[in-house]
């Protein structure tokens, strides 16, 4: 517990220094506000669009968050598939590598032009984005399996069934759970950059990606930090939320989840 | 019981196994194991003695030769049979009792008999204090206690064991040796058990297979003509020693061969 206050009390000493070392900047190169606003003009901002950010936070935040649970859905049912045949791996496992190393900021457009503007096609993209981390680590989890666990099952009759229920797949959850770490992030990355292209039904309104576009061309400046910082907390709540599942499903049995990696 | 009977339990014909079109690893095996009886399988590393446990249990088939296993096709056999590995591939989501529970469920037995045969079980190997634990919580020689009382709990008649112990200190050896005859006095079993260990084999054994390389064959069959039931101070008679030395010096030429 003193450990953690300390860890913490760090952290904010670090916050402090940097938003000292940001106003010493503006005072010795005199910076103008449309450049680099205040760190206090950034939490005034913050306080009176409170209600735009937190629209824009919510909007992009459901969008992420359809796109992760369905890449959870789609990447563990292809993982299964995958993890039939070494063959079949040999086979498919190249197409997962180009949906990850495909330049999504390339493919935003024509998504856009193919599925239309809106939050469709944004979580399509969130989608897209994060299916590839969860498909790539929950096959490693299911075909791990030590041979004398096979094995034992087989000696004792199992179905196949049994071998996927009982052995393959719990035994898949951690490997599941780092996938689901990796992608939560990219997702919040995906749902933004889709925004960036998406545009919004209505001027002024619509997730973080449309509102920094919006405000970078109004030269809000002090807003667009703040569409910044609401972007950073969106990305850290997803991953806490996560960590959270991950301790809540593996910390009883499972190494990865027993202590935070922060020292 | 606990002496050997004149029916066959495993039967090998003339098996020859080989992986692929690579050497040999058993070549030309013929070996009788009677009921009752506990063989142990002792030899230098590479003279396929797992591989015999294998073909045993059918988890690999023989390239030629035959196996029956209580008169039957070792994959038929497999309901009397269970297979006690190196590490004890406890599964690390399941509690104690719910890993000595996953025999019985995966052949489909009743909760309600599961629940009393595993019950029966912890307590006869010493778990009940840690029945809800984890695996992780536990020491290298509980875990083969958990490894073990889930292979019984299928009331098998034969019992395979690869190396059960080796991974564990003398200590915990020794006691686990005392523990797995005086379950053998419980319940009747045949057991055929795959060790590096000399001692281990002499104080277990009610016969010892010595194993040669290269490829693996048969090298000899020692009886062990020890008094039953084993006790612990059966370790410093000159008996003992006498045939540890015997079969020490077997294994040897074995390995000279």
């Amino acid at each position: 517990m003193k450990q953690k206050l300390n860890t913490l009390a760090n952290a904010l000493a670090v916050f402090a220094a940097l938003l000292a070392l940001w106003q010493l900047v503006l005072w010795v190169f005199r910076v103008p506000p449309f450049m680099l606003p205040s760190p206090w003009a950034v939490a005034r901002a913050v306080g009176r669009r409170l209600p735009s950010l937190g629209t824009a936070f919510a909007i992009t935040g459901e969008e992420a968050l359809g796109g992760l649970l369905a890449s959870i859905v789609a990447g563990v049912a292809i993982a299964l598939i995958f993890a039939q045949s070494r063959w079949i791996r040999r086979m498919l496992y190249p197409y997962t590598l180009l949906l990850q190393t495909v330049p999504i900021v390339a493919v935003a457009p024509l998504i856009l032009m193919w599925v239309g503007a809106g939050a469709a096609s944004v979580t399509l993209i969130a989608f897209i984005i994060s299916l590839a981390p969860i498909i790539a680590n929950t096959t490693q989890g299911l075909v791990s399996v030590e041979e004398n666990m096979v094995h034992l099952f087989l000696m004792h009759n199992a179905s196949p069934a049994q071998l996927l229920f009982k052995l393959r797949l719990p035994h898949a959850v951690p490997s599941l759970f780092v996938g689901i770490r990796i992608a939560s992030g990219i997702a919040v990355i995906g749902a933004i950059t889709g925004e960036l292209y998406a545009g919004s039904s209505r001027v002024g309104e619509g997730g973080l990606g449309y509102s920094i576009l919006y405000a970078s061309s109004q030269l809000q400046t002090d807003y667009l930090f703040a569409l910044v910082l609401a972007a950073t907390v969106l990305g850290f709540s997803f991953f806490f939320i996560v960590m959270f599942f991950e301790w809540y499903f593996l910390h009883l049995w499972h190494e990865s989840a027993r202590t935070p990696e922060v020292e | 019981m606990k002496r050997e009977g004149t029916v066959p339990a495993v039967e090998f014909e003339g098996v020859t196994k080989r992986y692929g079109n690579g050497p040999a690893v058993l070549e030309a095996v013929n070996l009788t194991i009677l009921k009752g009886g506990f063989v142990s399988i002792i030899g230098p590393s590479g003279c396929g003695k797992s591989t015999v446990l294998k073909l045993i249990s059918g988890l690999t088939v023989p390239s030629d030769g035959a196996i029956r296993v209580d008169g039957m096709t070792p994959k038929n056999a497999r309901e009397t049979v269970s297979y006690i590995f190196q590490d004890a591939t406890l599964l690390p989501w399941r509690t104690v009792r719910q890993n000595v529970g996953l025999s019985l469920e995966l052949e489909g037995a009743s909760s309600h008999r599961r629940e009393e045969k595993t019950a029966a079980l912890l307590n006869l190997v010493g778990l009940d204090a840690v029945a809800d634990a984890y695996p992780r919580e536990l020491s290298g020689g509980m875990k083969m206690r958990v490894s073990i009382a889930r292979a019984l709990a299928t009331s098998p008649r034969l019992l395979l064991m690869d190396e059960p112990f080796a991974a564990l200190d003398e200590m915990s050896r020794d006691r686990l040796n005392e523990e797995i005859l005086r379950l053998r006095e419980e319940q009747n079993w045949t057991a055929v058990f795959v060790t590096h260990s000399v001692a281990e084999a002499v104080f277990l054994s009610t016969r010892i297979v010595v194993m040669a390389p290269n490829p693996g064959r048969l090298y000899s069959v020692l009886s062990v003509e020890l008094p039953q039931p084993r006790t612990p101070e059966l370790r410093t008679t000159p008996q003992y020693e006498h045939l540890v030395g015997q079969v020490s010096r077997t294994l040897r030429e074995a390995r000279s061969q």
